[in-house]
């Protein structure tokens, strides 16, 4: 099959991972993978980001397919439910403006924490990074924005190997929002207007 | 009636992940609207190779007389 240049888009998810390593300040550029598929879901209102453009879902494919790092058994359905999707999106959300608030703290003078916090428990020390030359808020938003990342990272890697390559995809937070989008965009196909059980896409 | 006594469907649940799109040999499968995957019944030859890629485990093969009675 041809391939895309979007096919190669799990080159800039892991090196966006890496590079958060080496300066913590990269962590902005993840910012793309927030802001496009919100826009392309609200512009066009389509999950064409998930479904072509989504780098870190290629590389789970490429890890737990090609390489075989994944059990391939199937995912529990709770894993697929409604409830559970919207509550980790819930949650994620309540995290993620967590994240925001503790930037405007700092915003407002509180010290700079320099830590990655992963899985919204462990505090990873990061002072290894030099921050120095931006405002501190800048970088507190850097390590808390990184923090996201890479907790999602290895949620979709656990999921990767326990289910199938790209368990991730099925409570991912961003599909979950785009389809949530997609859903108010085309109320009247989304309501149960088109019987996609075997029928073709119009 | 069709030689092919399979059809993938798929389940309310789908997430619209796209990966069942990439996975089907002959094209029979789309993403609506970013809502759900949608077989085409004319093009689908029940491979199964969607069931096996789906991440959320929402497709399964039928019989097609079942799935059009």
């Amino acid at each position: 099959m041809k391939k895309h240049w979007y096919d190669y888009l799990w080159i800039f998810s892991s090196v966006y991972l890496a590079l958060g390593f080496f300066n913590i300040l990269f962590a902005w550029i993840g910012l793309i993978c927030f802001i496009t598929p919100l826009l392309i879901s609200i512009i066009r209102g389509s999950k064409v980001y998930c479904n072509k453009y989504c780098g870190r879902g290629q590389l789970f494919e490429l890890l737990g397919g090609k390489l075989g790092l994944s059990r391939k058994k199937m995912p529990p359905k709770f894993l697929r439910s409604k409830w559970f999707r919207y509550g980790f999106l819930t949650f994620f959300m309540a995290m993620f403006l967590l994240m925001i608030y503790n930037t405007y703290l700092v915003f407002c003078g509180t010290t700079l924490k320099e830590a990655v916090t992963l899985l919204w428990i462990f505090k990873l020390p990061w002072q290894w990074t030099n921050t120095s030359f931006v405002s501190p808020w800048i970088a507190q938003f850097a390590f808390g924005f990184y923090g996201v990342m890479l907790t999602s990272t290895v949620l979709g890697l656990v999921t990767m190997i326990l289910f199938k390559p790209r368990s991730w995809c099925v409570y991912c937070p961003m599909g979950t929002m785009t389809q949530g989008i997609c859903k108010i965009k085309h109320r009247k196909a989304a309501c149960g207007g088109a019987n996609h059980v075997g029928n073709s896409a119009e | 009636m069709s030689p092919i006594k399979k059809l993938a469907c798929i389940a309310k649940d789908c997430v619209a992940c796209g990966r069942c799109v990439k996975e089907c040999p002959v094209g029979a499968i789309s993403v609506y609207k970013g809502l759900y995957a949608a077989v085409d019944k004319n093009k689908c030859i029940g491979c199964g190779k969607c069931v096996k890629a789906c991440p959320a485990g929402v497709i399964e093969l039928m019989a097609r007389e079942a799935e059009t009675a």
